[in-house]
């Protein structure tokens, strides 16, 4: 049976209860939403999903996973963070980035410094912290795909 | 808080299993070591204040979601 959720994107949708992850830690500066919702964009094809806070409509974050905007993407994260998703295979993880989105779209950003991990069997997430020295807290991401269209091109 | 003079190579604990040590000192920058198990995780403060900040970012923007189909062409256009 469905579950009736309020969404920002959608309205009132119903959900699969498996699309509901729990984020026993909330998120930095969110710590008071401890579920979230993963959703698909409308479109099909689209690379980005919605992160809806399940309590609250208007928090709703739009997260991308950096392979669909990178050519090479590496997620290192500290032991702590694997054991609050109950993971002990990094490689089982779903990553996502959050993209800010100002008011010219094409200047959209992803977060790699603080990644959203997601134990896809147990359903639960986090903000990691990455440790690689690589990544900040804003990644243009059409600068980014231009570097490997010209890349692979 | 409790404050601590400590000189280069010297070291404090926290508890019985973190170890942090002064490993170089020059002009105002201090180098440290933290030994600790891998469960205790170390960050620089400013890490967490700047996720924090791009979170609330990203939750202020006043992008209006149905444009989100517009952004999505954009990565059809861009794919080979």
């Amino acid at each position: 049976m469905g579950i009736k959720v309020n969404t920002k994107p959608f309205g009132e949708i119903e959900i699969n209860e498996l699309q509901i992850i729990d984020f026993p830690e909330g998120i930095l500066g969110f710590d008071f939403i401890k579920k979230f919702i993963i959703m698909d964009a409308e479109d099909e094809g689209s690379p980005f999903k919605w992160m809806q806070a399940f309590d609250e409509k208007d928090l709703a974050f739009v997260i991308i996973r950096p392979l669909d905007f990178m050519e090479e993407y590496e997620l290192v994260i500290a032991q702590n963070d694997l054991d609050t998703v109950k993971s002990d295979n990094i490689d089982e993880l779903l990553v996502f980035a959050i993209v800010t989105i100002p008011e010219n779209p094409k200047k959209m950003t992803a977060n790699l410094q603080g990644p959203i991990i997601i134990n896809p069997v147990k359903r639960i997430g986090k903000q990691a912290i990455s440790l690689s020295d690589r990544y900040t807290v804003r990644h243009n991401i059409l600068d980014e795909m231009k570097k490997h269209t010209k890349a692979g091109g | 808080m409790l404050v601590l003079a400590r000189r280069l190579n010297e070291s404090i604990m926290i508890g019985d299993e973190i170890e942090v040590v002064v490993i170089d000192i020059k002009g105002d920058q201090v180098k440290l070591g933290i030994k600790a198990p891998r469960k205790i995780t170390v960050h620089r403060k400013e890490i967490y204040q700047e996720i924090k900040q791009e979170n609330i970012a990203a939750i202020s923007s006043d992008f209006d979601p149905n444009t989100l189909r517009d952004l999505s062409d954009l990565f059809k256009k861009d794919k080979k």
